[in-house]
Order: C-alpha cells, then structure tokens, then sequence
C-alpha cells in the first residue's frame, strides 16, 4: 500500500501524491508511457531507493520507517525480477537460486539442490544448472531470473517490465506463469509493464502514471479502465492511440 | 559507366527566375542527393536579398530526377530564411513525398529547453561548477569509506555475510595468478637500480654496495610501490569492472533485493583478499629485485656471489622488510577501494563500465603514491 508517496531525483520530481492499495492476491500492474516513473515506482516499492515524501505500507508497518533489521525482514518477504534478469554472471544457475537458500535458511548442501532443481524445473530449466547466465538466451535468462525470485517463497513479486525483449509467444508463457504462480502460491504480484496484451490478460487492478502532470490519473481493474475511464490519455493508451484525446 | 563515374557525374542544379514582381521562382533539375554535387542556399539568399518587395517563394521541380534526405535539408534551410524574411514558402510545386517528409520533419516545433549547448560558460560559472562537483566527490568518497567501515565492523562482529568461496576466488585471481608479472617487473627493477648504482659507485670502486642499494631500495621502496602498481592496473581495473558490469546489469540492486549488503558481499571480500596478499606478494616481488640486482652485480661488476649475499645480508635489517610490508598492505587497500568505489559509482551503461576502469586505476596509482609519501614521512619522523 503506497500513501502520498513523492518521487524525486535530486530536486527533479518524478511522480507526486501517489496512493494507492495491493490487495493481497492481485495483479497489479504499474503502467505509463515512457520516461513517467514506473520502474522508479518499482524501485521505492522494493526498497531500492527512498522515497523524497510519503510513505510505503507492508501489512501495517511501514517501510521507510522501519528499523534496518525490521526493513530486511519485509524485504526478504519480495521477489524481484529485473528488466535484464540480473542473474548473478560470475554464477551459474544453481549457484544464482541457492544464494537467497544459503543466506538464509539452514538447509543442508544436498536439501538446497533439490529445492534449486525444483525451482528451475518451474520455469522449465531443469538441467540447465551447471550454465552460465551469459550462455542462455534472453527468455531463459529471465525465466531463471524468476526462479531466482521464488527461491525464498515470496509472497510478494515484483516484475519490472517481464516481456521487455521477448517474443511474442515467450512473452505469452511468461504471463501464463504468472498467473499459475499466482495460483498455485497465493502470491501478490506487482507488474510494470506497457504491453497491452499482458494488461488485460493478467492484470486485475492498476495505476496509471502521467509523465506530463506527474502523478496518478487513474486506478483500477485494466479492463474497467477501458471500458469506463474517462481520461482521454488513460484512453489514447490502452486503445494503443485509436482513440486519440 | 561504372558507379564511381556516375556519381561524379551526377549534379543538381537550380535557376531562379522572377515570374512576377513579388515571386521568386526556384527551379531545381537533375540530381539532388547526398551523392551530387549542389549549390548553396546562399544563391537563393542573396536573390531574395536583391529583391526587398518579394513575397513568396515557389518551386518547380519537372525536371528533377531524383532526390534524398539532401534535398530535404536545402529546403529546411531555406524555409528558416524565408520565415526570418517574411516570404511566404510555397511547397505547393515540390514532390508530393518531399511535402508530406517536410510536414513531419517541421510538425514538432524544436525542443528548446532541450538541445544542450557547450563551451558558452563563463570561467567563474566552470570554476564553481568544478569546486560542486568536487565536494559531491568528497561527500560520495566518505560515505562510501563510511560503508567500507560498518561493513568491516560486522565482519569483525562475524555477522558480515559473503561467500567464503568468493574470496579465496579473489585470492587466487589478486596473488597467485599475478606472480609471473610481479616476478618479471621487480627482476627488472632489481636490475635497473643495479646499473644505475653501477655507473656511480664504480667510480669509487665502492661496486660493493650495489648489493645495499639494491637490497634497501627493493625492501622499502620500490617492492611495495611496483607490487601496488601492478595491482592497480590489474587487479584495481578488474574490481572496477566487474563492480561496473554488476552495477549496469542491475545484479547489485539483486543484491540489495535480496538483503545481502553489497558493501558486505562485495567489497569485503575484495578488500580483504588485497589487504592479505598485498604484502606477500611484496616479499616475493623484494626477493626477487635483489635477485636482479645480484645477476648484474656477479655478471657485470664481477663481484663474488658469497660476497655480494653477505654484503646483502649484513645490511638488510627486518625491519627494512617490515616497513616495506606495511607499505604493501597500505597500497592493497588502497587499490581495492579505488577499484571498488570506481565500480559502485559507475552509472548505467557500457560505456560507463570503461569509464570507471579508468578511472579506478589512475585514482589507484595517485592515492598509492599520495600514501607512500606520508609513510615515508612517518617513518622519518619515527626514525625507522
């Protein structure tokens, strides 16, 4: 849950008065055109980068606020998946999704590499332990990102730009997995996107970001918001500019 | 008629008439592209010059056989003029496609605010911008020692978290994979300082004493300060890059993600590994300095082996290693730092990533040398 939340840069402002609430098990998509704050919306949601006013709410404790301790313990709770998969590249496969069991679980060396060969066989990457991330491609590189993610059963992920350099039927797969970890895990999941087929097959609420007025101009189920909204440029993005404002 | 001859060949050309007293006609033929060779819009500029009572501008372009984005910018050119002289610009006689590209091309007004300008600040403007800049740097560099610090203290309070097995792989990479160039730098070294005694101390026929000049110089100086240059432009440059890399790939905002301090995972290790081989490396590279000095000392001057190892022996003290070790470690640090925080500073791109390498090793080498005179001072002071 985000209450009044200003972005900024130095002095430049990014986004002002955001406020909005994350039911638990929806999927929440951030979107806007080009240059108007998403992944910097992301980045203050993760924990990456302070906000400049407001606040950021997890379960009633907030994460600004919080203790460092109190902060890690919230943030352990996320799983992340970057633009460019930010797999660790010194590391394989194996050794990128164990990092987060070995860090913090006190599992056996034998229990990890089951747990790792199970999270990889998730997105399909079974046998795929012993690559290096800059040997795969870029679809596999960001399914093995989302493993990653999983490693700790989050019940909060965050997607930044999932189908940014996949093709069309990658990018379909990915939101299929979306959903069914949804499902399956009764995980909440945050999206940025602006890729009109995922919103309205996986998206069940959303904010809107204006580059030009700097802040929300809508929220709301994507479908609803096509249906109903009556901001022009709310209107101009989801037809992809038929209808211009 | 080849491809080279056509395009010399090729030219356009225009003629301005006057069909009436208030129009000027332009009539453009042949060849208008990046290939051919054009007229300037001046000729046009000084007919509009030459006629104060015009009020437009036409165009006739029958005659024309081909044109490219060249065209295009001539037109540009001249539509700016006619606009500042307040002549109308008739497109209505051009190309159909060279209308519609021009109405693109002038549909977005430009963006003022936008195109950045150079070289127009005044001096004071750059000196004070420099001096910002130069207290940002400051204030960067001592929050980042501050990070450095904290982070030490959790290692020492056994709660810093970074796998054991990145370390000894920075260990290895930083000491052993370095000892064939440490060896062949310092023999080199060794050797130098030896001829360069030579010349002078045979004079005097006091050649003996190369083995202490080589010896001294080697184990307080020049062991320490080669080992750390070396260090900077390999292991320094190689920090800053794969801090850089991880930085532009987001694998350290991963990191952050996922609770593990970057300053912990990251730079411990990498400080750490420095700081322990730093010094072993520089007894190795003094051992082998003094090896260099002895060659040209038995080969050259002719001095009895037994003689010249006692000769160094008898001059060496401990403490003469002790200082240089100290100097070492001093240097390790002080190239993982610069390689670390050139790394963790990079921006996001790849350009960037080069940019930081750079930058670590030259910041590397200025502070080795920054540390080296204020040792050197100390130790003065401190009469060792």
């Amino acid at each position: 849950m985000v209450r009044d939340l200003t972005m900024a840069y130095g002095s430049v402002v990014i986004q002002r008065d955001l406020t909005f609430t994350v039911r638990r098990g929806d999927i929440f998509i951030i979107m806007g055109g080009s240059g108007s704050g998403k992944s910097t919306l992301l980045r203050h949601l993760i924990g990456l980068q302070a906000p400049a006013q407001g606040e950021v709410w997890y379960d009633g404790q907030s994460l600004w606020q919080a203790e460092p301790d109190e902060r890690e313990r919230i943030m352990r709770r996320f799983g992340v998946l970057y633009q460019s998969g930010a797999l660790w590249s010194s590391m394989t496969l194996a050794e990128n999704v164990a990092l987060p069991l070995e860090q913090y679980t006190n599992l056996s060396p034998s229990q990890i590499r089951d747990l790792v060969s199970f999270k990889l066989a998730l997105v399909g990457l079974e046998g795929f332990e012993a690559y290096y991330p800059s040997e795969l491609s870029g679809g596999m590189q960001k399914r093995a990102g989302l493993a990653r993610a999983m490693a700790l059963d989050p019940d909060m992920l965050f997607f930044d730009e999932p189908s940014a350099g996949l093709d069309p039927i990658s990018s379909r797969r990915l939101d299929d997995l979306i959903l069914e970890l949804r499902d399956s895990l009764g995980a909440t999941v945050v999206v940025v996107t602006h890729e009109l087929a995922s919103i309205f097959t996986i998206g069940t609420n959303s904010v809107f970001l204006d580059a030009d007025t700097k802040t929300m101009i809508a929220q709301g189920h994507p479908k609803t918001l096509l249906a109903e909204s009556q901001d022009p440029k709310v209107r101009q993005f989801l037809t992809r500019g038929d209808q211009r404002p | 008629m080849d491809a080279a001859q056509r395009v010399t060949q090729t030219q356009g050309k225009l003629d301005v008439t006057q069909p009436t007293a208030d129009t000027l006609c332009v009539r453009l033929t042949g060849q208008w592209t990046m290939h051919a060779t054009l007229p300037a819009t001046a000729v046009v500029q000084t007919e509009l010059a030459a006629m104060p009572q015009a009020q437009r501008l036409i165009f006739e372009t029958q005659e024309l056989t081909g044109w490219d984005s060249e065209l295009l910018t001539f037109l540009l050119k001249l539509k700016e003029i006619c606009t500042q002289r307040q002549v109308e610009f008739e497109q209505a006689g051009l190309p159909h496609g060279v209308q519609r590209l021009l109405a693109l091309a002038t549909a977005v007004p430009e963006h003022h605010e936008g195109r950045r300008e150079g070289g127009r600040e005044s001096i004071v403007v750059q000196i004070g911008k420099g001096a910002l800049a130069a207290t940002a740097a400051t204030h960067e560099f001592l929050i980042f020692l501050g990070q450095v610090a904290l982070a030490f203290v959790q290692l020492v309070r056994g709660r810093a978290r970074f796998r054991g097995v990145d370390l000894m792989l920075i260990v290895q990479e930083s000491g052993a994979q370095a000892l064939p160039i440490v060896s062949l730098i310092s023999f080199l070294v060794g050797l130098i300082l030896a001829f360069v005694g030579a010349t002078q101390l045979q004079q005097f026929g006091a050649q003996i004493y190369i083995a202490d000049l080589v010896g001294l110089g080697m184990a307080r100086e020049m062991g320490a300060m080669m080992t750390g240059v070396i260090m900077a432009g390999r292991t320094g440059a190689a920090f800053a890059a794969q801090l850089g890399t991880m930085t532009v790939n987001q694998e350290i905002d991963a990191l952050t993600t996922m609770g593990l301090t970057p300053m912990e995972f990251l730079v411990v290790p990498r400080i750490l590994a420095l700081a322990l081989m730093m010094p072993l490396l520089c007894i190795y590279a003094d051992l082998v300095g003094i090896l260099g000095g002895a060659v040209v000392g038995v080969g050259m001057l002719h001095l009895d082996a037994a003689q010249y190892y006692q000769q160094t022996l008898y001059r060496l003290h401990i403490l003469d290693f002790v200082v240089g070790l100290i100097k070492g470690a001093v240097f390790g640090v002080v190239v993982a730092l610069a390689g670390c925080l050139r790394g963790m500073q990079c921006g996001r791109s790849a350009s960037a990533v080069g940019t930081a390498t750079t930058s670590a090793v030259v910041t590397a080498i200025v502070w080795i040398i920054v540390w080296d005179a204020l040792l050197t001072v100390i130790y003065n002071i401190l009469g060792i």
